[in-house]
């Protein structure tokens, strides 16, 4: 039966909404207009009868994906055969969709042709999601980062009675030789601070 | 493939249970590190996760249910692969608990504080067949996966009873730290999981332990040490490596005067991320089965004691024997022999066997013959095993699996059910 691509029903669990949303638009985007997303943690079989997907995804870090293999395995309501879309055969698939963090299942005896531009989308936008959080991570710490030279420069111009450009020279200089990152060094000078002058 | 130079570096899955114990105390107190490891844990929230990374080579060896390896060298999960049972992870540790409503049904029908076992599930069976009379609908038991020791000695314990599993109640799974909410959100009536498990069921007042699996099943096993066949294989020397620092793990955790560091180190957020006095109870098997005086649960968990750590095949094939009379797969010879050959207790002597641990003599044992502690033959120094064998009288001998399949009452497939 050719079914468009179109009609294919595809169902994302995963936790965190922000990343379902991004993959739910991305599907959408492609063409696929029937995405359901469940964020919530009970009762699933109930939210997955309803769906009646074609192929779900899953975080791999849900807790619930042996809760989802078990209902495979058992459940009247979702009577037809599913198999891990990854089969042993495409290892470097299921390496690409792990490595992303994401897990697929197979409903409906879905075509594996059918199914990897989804799968491809998937696992690009949960990377995309990766970088965005990595990128979130770096620069809060870069921030981070400058409030403490900040704070430690702040502490040596009082304590040594220099100028902000000679102290951040100082730390600098310190950092280099102790081969250490200079908010390391800052923390260090705050640290030490807070000990000496007795401040909670 | 020659090994790499020390360090050996060897890369673990772990799921955040007390009985990871004796995995991360290896790494965090240092005994991976005597034995020239450097140990990489990765803690991960599903089975399926764990089963997935360790057949991907992710990972070189997961903290893994008993009957996982088993399962995953029969080829009965998706994407399993050979993974063998070097070393078990220690004895016991969970428990039977049900709902206020179950309890109070259970009580009425003569249900008692003694956790006895044979007591309680006749008691639940009197719930099960008033249900039945009044046209309810079937109680719903989880476990957490279903190739598990939880699963396994649920049913044993139901049957045991008269009530047929598969037709009697619902069987599902539920990831352990939501055991205690789906009770209280009435998704569930009862349960079968580790400690803190049980215990967080009973401290929110939401739920009663009736039992515990080492009560239905003495010195029975819970989690083992699964390793990918492949690398053993190809690394040898590194496997018996972390079997030493494990051993070595096995024996802190089991002396009560780490108790409280163990709690201090496995509850930090790194690891098992609960609360200390959560897991209290679990590690000193000190456990108030309902609300109320906590009691001293004999023989609820060891670490080490009794060849805790032993992988015996007997163990193993007793897993597959109920495989087998559940309908998960058929009784050949040649399934047999895959069992028997992921089961490894020739890797366990072999890296034990220098530092002069009392090893048993034996690699199987009939299931039920000892009904006291009783020391058994060894090659070197003193080994207290037992008591052993499962709360019915009933006694498993390894080498007659299909009498012992085919003489029970219930047996056979489950219905399917939601």
């Amino acid at each position: 039966m050719a079914e468009r691509d179109s009609e294919t029903k595809i169902l994302v669990i995963d936790d965190n909404r922000i990343r379902a949303s991004i993959i739910e638009e991305g599907l959408r985007e492609a063409g696929y207009a029937h995405v359901t997303v469940i964020v919530e943690r009970l009762p699933l079989v109930r939210s997955i009868v309803e769906a009646d997907p074609d192929v779900v995804f899953i975080d791999l870090e849900h807790p619930q994906r042996d809760v989802l293999e078990h209902m495979f395995q058992v459940s009247r309501a979702i009577s037809r055969p599913v198999a891990m879309f990854v089969d042993r055969s495409d290892k470097a698939m299921i390496e690409a969709a792990i490595e992303a963090g994401v897990s697929a299942y197979i409903v409906n005896g879905l075509k594996k042709e059918r199914l990897k531009p989804i799968l491809d989308m998937a696992i690009s936008r949960f990377n995309a999601f990766s970088r965005m959080r990595d990128e979130l991570y770096r620069t809060r710490k870069a921030l981070d980062d400058r409030k403490l030279v900040d704070r430690a420069k702040g502490v040596l111009m009082k304590l040594k009675g220099i100028g902000e450009d000679e102290a951040y020279g100082l730390l600098r200089r310190t950092a280099m030789n102790e081969n250490r990152r200079i908010a390391e060094v800052a923390q260090s000078i705050l640290t030490a601070s807070t000990l000496l002058s007795g401040d909670k | 493939m020659g090994e790499p130079e020390k360090p050996f570096a060897i890369r673990a899955g772990f799921i955040p249970l007390l009985d990871a114990a004796i995995l991360i105390i290896a790494k965090i107190r240092g005994f991976a590190e005597e034995e020239g490891i450097e140990l990489t844990l990765i803690r991960e929230a599903s089975w399926a996760s764990i089963r997935d990374r360790l057949a991907l080579g992710h990972f070189d060896v997961a903290h893994m249910l008993a009957p996982m390896p088993i399962a995953a060298s029969l080829g009965l999960t998706p994407f399993g692969g050979s993974v063998i049972t070097p070393m078990c992870m220690g004895l016991g540790g969970n428990a039977v608990t049900v709902s206020n409503a179950v309890w109070h049904g259970m009580n009425m029908a003569g249900a008692d504080n003694s956790g006895d076992p044979m007591t309680m599930a006749v008691a639940l069976r009197s719930v099960v067949e008033s249900r039945k009379a009044s046209a309810k609908p079937p109680l719903t038991f989880a476990v957490v996966h279903p190739y598990s020791s939880h699963n396994y000695e649920l049913r044993y314990w139901l049957a045991a009873a008269g009530i047929d599993p598969r037709v009697d109640i619902g069987l599902t799974v539920v990831p352990p730290p939501y055991m205690a909410d789906a009770l209280a959100g009435g998704h569930i009536d009862g349960y079968c999981v580790g400690e803190p498990w049980n215990s967080a069921a009973v401290v929110a007042g939401v739920g009663h332990i009736v039992t515990t699996t080492t009560a239905i099943w003495r010195s029975s096993p819970e989690k083992v040490l699964g390793m990918r066949s492949d690398w053993a294989d190809q690394n040898p020397e590194a496997a018996a490596a972390l079997l030493r620092a494990m051993h070595r793990a096995s024996l802190w955790c089991d002396s009560p005067k780490n108790t409280q560091e163990m709690v201090e180190l496995l509850s930090t957020p790194s690891y098992l991320d609960v609360a200390q006095s959560t897991l209290m109870a679990g590690l000193t098997g000190r456990i108030a089965l309902g609300a109320g005086q906590p009691q001293l649960v004999p023989e609820f968990r060891s670490f080490a004691r009794r060849a805790a750590t032993f992988p015996w095949i007997s163990h193993g094939l007793w897993f597959f024997s109920q495989m087998v009379r559940w309908g998960q797969l058929e009784l050949t010879p040649a399934t047999l022999e895959t069992v028997r050959r992921c089961i490894r207790p020739d890797l366990y002597r072999k890296a034990l066997g220098p530092l002069g641990v009392a090893l048993p003599n034996a690699s199987s044992k009939v299931e039920g013959a000892l009904t006291m502690e009783t020391p058994v033959a060894t090659a070197n120094g003193r080994l207290f095993l037992g008591p052993d064998g499962f709360f019915d009288g009933l006694v498993f001998d390894p080498d007659r699996i299909e009498d012992y399949v085919a003489a029970f009452a219930i047996r056979g497939p489950s219905a399917i059910s939601d």
